[in-house]
């Protein structure tokens, strides 16, 4: 034990180790507070279809050498992610079909394009990271690291601020539209609000294990609490807690922080589940 | 003056017209039932109405102080809501939303409205509890609550007491009058029940082929009436 902590202490002391902690609990924090939104309107994939495009937008800054992706990645994914909840109330391509239409187009030409310019030696390499997220949390820039925070305290601002309208529309949209809420323009934020989450959290996890960063802390949540309010906050304290332990896991054993954070997550689900049948058991 | 108007109104989905030259009119306190059979468009009229779809044609007016979104909605229920993690006090309170404009969070009074509109359902003593763990009819007091908390001059009812047992659907029955009777409520109600209908409306509204519009009286002696009434014998489906 003494030696897992002084293994820690010594990291603690590295910079980079330092920001990966920050912007991962940050990050998954506002990943979090939407997955209760998603979960319920049936949009569990639209993380999963939303960094797909991301990938897209990525292969595309690379291709055109550009320095700072974030900003052209950020619009790229804000503009589908509009587009997808737009078609998800339209009727001629229903909401999943057209995720799934969106996601994977992008993600091939995104591949095509990274195997047809790139300038890169290791392609694999860099196609594999991005989609999984491997070091890319341990490698971010100061500059990267702010643009997190700030990011992450508007996300959470927005969420706190708008909490009752989204509660309503993820309701009972037809009754808050009757009843003279703007609706429209409400899933037009949570909309946006996603896009902004993903690629935040792409950082964290890469494009393929985003879904689990937004789904598992909301579905674990459900299990035990009954109140939306109660449902929320609970899935905000799990998903910065898995996201610590994963991280710190990984660093220790040396493993790939995403998807040790992602089984962390698995576990925690199971965990909560078990609690919610005992419980039913003892009342 | 009237609360509503429907001037040769048509309704449907996608330009596909469901029903058309629907022409009726709404007083203050009237006890509105509609009627017709499945699939002949009474929830796409009643979508219609409140604003969620856009008519194909003809005319919706609102008037005597009524605007848009003053009226209350009880929707059918969704499968997404049987299962939604959300304590009733919640569910009652985001019936005030529409008031709230960009302000972020509920004022007192509103609270208080809401926890009026719980005791008024009888459902005061659920406010702490979970909405998916509640009986049918007590979710539909629940949602009804929420309705009376957007408004307090029209409800539109979309058939309320489906999938109801008896004691239950005869309890929202009585709810419902009584917000007719006591505080001058304009009901609107999709239902099928004809026993009901002749027993609590004021108006019918038959639609289908053709469309029948006038007092509970007059629609006893028109065709459709006499034939729904003794085809059904007040049955529900």
């Amino acid at each position: 034990m003494n030696a897992i902590l002084e293994k820690l202490a010594l990291y603690w002391s590295y910079p980079f180790v330092r920001y990966a902690l920050t912007v991962g609990v940050l990050i998954s924090l506002c990943s979090s507070l939407l997955g209760v939104t998603l979960v319920l309107k049936r949009f569990s994939f639209i993380g999963d279809g939303l960094s797909h495009v991301a990938f897209g937008a990525i292969a595309i800054a690379s291709v055109l050498d550009i320095a700072n992706e974030m900003p052209l990645v950020m619009i790229v994914t804000i503009l589908s992610a509009i587009l997808l909840l737009r078609t998800g109330q339209n009727t001629k391509i229903k909401g999943d079909a057209a995720i799934a239409m969106i996601s994977v187009g992008a993600m091939a030409v995104g591949y095509l394009l990274m195997n047809l310019f790139s300038t890169s030696t290791n392609l694999a390499g860099d196609v594999c990271s991005t989609l999984f997220g491997s070091t890319s949390i341990l490698t971010l820039s100061q500059t990267e690291v702010w643009l997190c925070i700030g990011m992450s305290f508007l996300v959470a601002a927005i969420f706190v601020l708008f909490y009752n309208k989204i509660f309503a529309v993820t309701f009972d949209e037809d009754f808050a539209k009757a009843s003279g809420t703007k609706t429209g323009a409400y899933n037009l934020l949570i909309a946006v609000v996603i896009a902004i989450i993903i690629v935040l959290a792409m950082n964290l996890v890469g494009s393929l294990l985003i879904s689990a960063l937004v789904i598992f802390p909301a579905l674990s949540a459900m299990q035990m609490f009954k109140s939306f309010r109660g449902v929320t906050l609970c899935a905000a304290i799990l998903s910065v807690f898995c996201s610590l332990l994963g991280l710190l896991i990984s660093i220790l054993a040396g493993t790939p922080v995403g998807s040790t954070i992602v089984v962390v997550q698995i576990v925690v689900f199971f965990l909560s589940w078990l609690t919610a049948m005992i419980l039913k058991i003892i009342r | 003056m009237a609360q509503l108007i429907c001037q040769n109104l048509s309704v449907g989905y996608d330009s596909q017209t469901v029903l058309q030259d629907i022409n009726f009119t709404v007083n203050p306190g009237d006890y509105l039932y509609i009627m017709g059979e499945n699939g002949s468009g009474k929830s796409t009229l009643m979508k219609t109405i409140l604003g969620l779809i856009p008519p194909i044609g003809g005319k919706i007016q609102t008037g005597d102080g009524l605007r848009g979104n003053e009226i209350g909605y009880l929707p059918q229920q969704t499968t997404a809501q049987k299962d939604f993690p959300a304590s009733v006090r919640e569910i009652v309170l985001s019936g005030c939303q529409g008031h709230c404009g960009l302000r972020p969070f509920y004022s007192k009074e509103e609270k208080r409205l809401a926890a009026d509109s719980m005791e008024r359902m009888g459902i005061g003593s659920l406010a702490g509890r979970s909405y998916r763990e509640l009986s049918g009819g007590q979710q539909q007091r629940v949602l009804l609550a929420r309705a009376l908390c957007a408004t307090r001059k029209m409800l539109l009812l979309d058939e309320p007491v489906s999938g109801l047992d008896p004691k239950a659907a005869d309890k929202m029955y009585r709810l419902i009058d009584d917000l007719n009777q006591h505080d001058g409520i304009t009901i609107l109600m999709i239902s099928h029940d004809i026993s009901a209908a002749i027993r609590y409306a004021s108006h019918i509204l038959h639609v289908g082929e053709t469309v029948f519009f006038g007092t509970e009286e007059q629609y006893r002696q028109v065709p459709q009436g006499r034939l729904f009434a003794a085809g059904k014998d007040g049955g529900r489906e």
